[in-house]
């Protein structure tokens, strides 16, 4: 279960260094981006929740950055978008309560420095 | 906020922990595998993208019984093509002619026919093109590199949950004698999503 096992070799191809992909993009910005879409996609096939309530909470997310970012220009994260509507997602379904996340971020972010990278 | 660690992470990384913890604990809990999640993205990288809807782009170029049959029943006439449909939304293919220029947004969120184009490049889900495509297409084109002349009839198409549309370009001049497989190799996945022309037959050899 330690962290690194879980960054299986082919997340390198879509790492900031890897080569473009046949469509000259890379598909995701960064390896975390790539974890939660599978994250997401995963648990929707395992009949966890239907695409669209999930959906409705991306679309309430970005809705709410836009108010909050409104007129300004920086910081756009698509998937950070993605993120809360998830976090949310589960949280309301009682797949996992928010505040064990907010544990386990704390947890992580205490590991050494260089542990996650 | 105030009461951090050793090291403070930037947003970014506060997100890459925060889709650790997820899928960390989503993981202990059973409810999914890491293999799962693997086999999703890889799925998603390497099984679909552009080539597929290009291949069915080609197609329809060359063969006008299978152009108008993908125009009727897309998912029968993407299904003769071997093409996986992974999600089982329906999908529409808009075709382009003569003065009429047709482009695909998503003006909520970023629905997009994966099956056929991959993943959305992310200046697709950027806020200013989705807002922006459908007050002022010819605009936002013209800035992404795309001219239209004044008499051709712009048409938007606001992908949903229940309907994506790919784009069906026009054949570029001087593909004649080409094969199906050269032809395949013009169809770009902006061309099919509306914000640009295929390539040329000479943008192809020796072009980066």
């Amino acid at each position: 279960m330690a962290a690194e096992d879980r960054r299986v070799p082919v997340l390198d191809s879509a790492g900031p260094a890897a080569p473009p992909r046949k469509n000259g993009e890379l598909v995701f910005e960064a390896l975390w981006q790539g974890r939660l879409f599978g994250l997401t996609m995963a648990l929707h096939e395992a009949g966890r929740f239907e695409w669209e309530e999930f959906r409705q909470r991306l679309i309430a997310e970005i809705a709410d950055w836009e108010r909050r970012q409104a007129g300004r220009d920086a910081g756009w994260d698509y998937y950070e978008c993605w993120l809360r509507a998830f976090s949310s997602l589960v949280a309301a379904k009682g797949l996992c309560p928010a505040d064990l996340i907010e544990t386990r971020v704390r947890e992580l972010a205490a590991r050494p420095p260089g542990h996650d990278h | 906020m105030a009461d951090r660690h050793q090291h403070d992470h930037d947003p970014a990384e506060e997100n890459a922990l925060r889709a650790e913890a997820l899928e960390s604990l989503l993981v202990e809990k059973g409810l999914v595998k890491p293999e799962a999640i693997d086999a999703i993205i890889r799925r998603f990288e390497e099984d679909m993208g552009p080539m597929n809807g290009a291949k069915a782009v080609a197609r329809a170029w060359i063969d006008s019984a299978f152009r108008a049959r993908l125009l009727a029943d897309p998912s029968s006439a993407l299904g003769e093509l071997g093409l996986p449909r992974f999600s089982g939304v329906p999908i529409v293919i808009v075709p382009d002619a003569a003065g009429v220029h047709n482009v695909v947004v998503c003006t909520l969120c970023s629905c997009y026919p994966s099956d056929l184009l991959g993943l959305p490049p992310s200046w697709y889900k950027s806020p200013p093109y989705r807002a922006r495509m459908v007050r002022e297409p010819r605009k936002v084109l013209a800035e992404m590199g795309l001219d239209l002349e004044d008499e051709v009839e712009v048409r938007v198409w606001d992908s949903s949950a229940e309907l994506r549309y790919m784009v069906l370009p026009e054949r570029p001049a001087g593909t004649e004698g080409s094969t199906e497989e050269e032809l395949a190799a013009l169809v770009t996945r902006d061309s099919m999503i509306g914000v640009a022309r295929p390539r040329g037959p000479h943008e192809v050899r020796g072009g980066g």
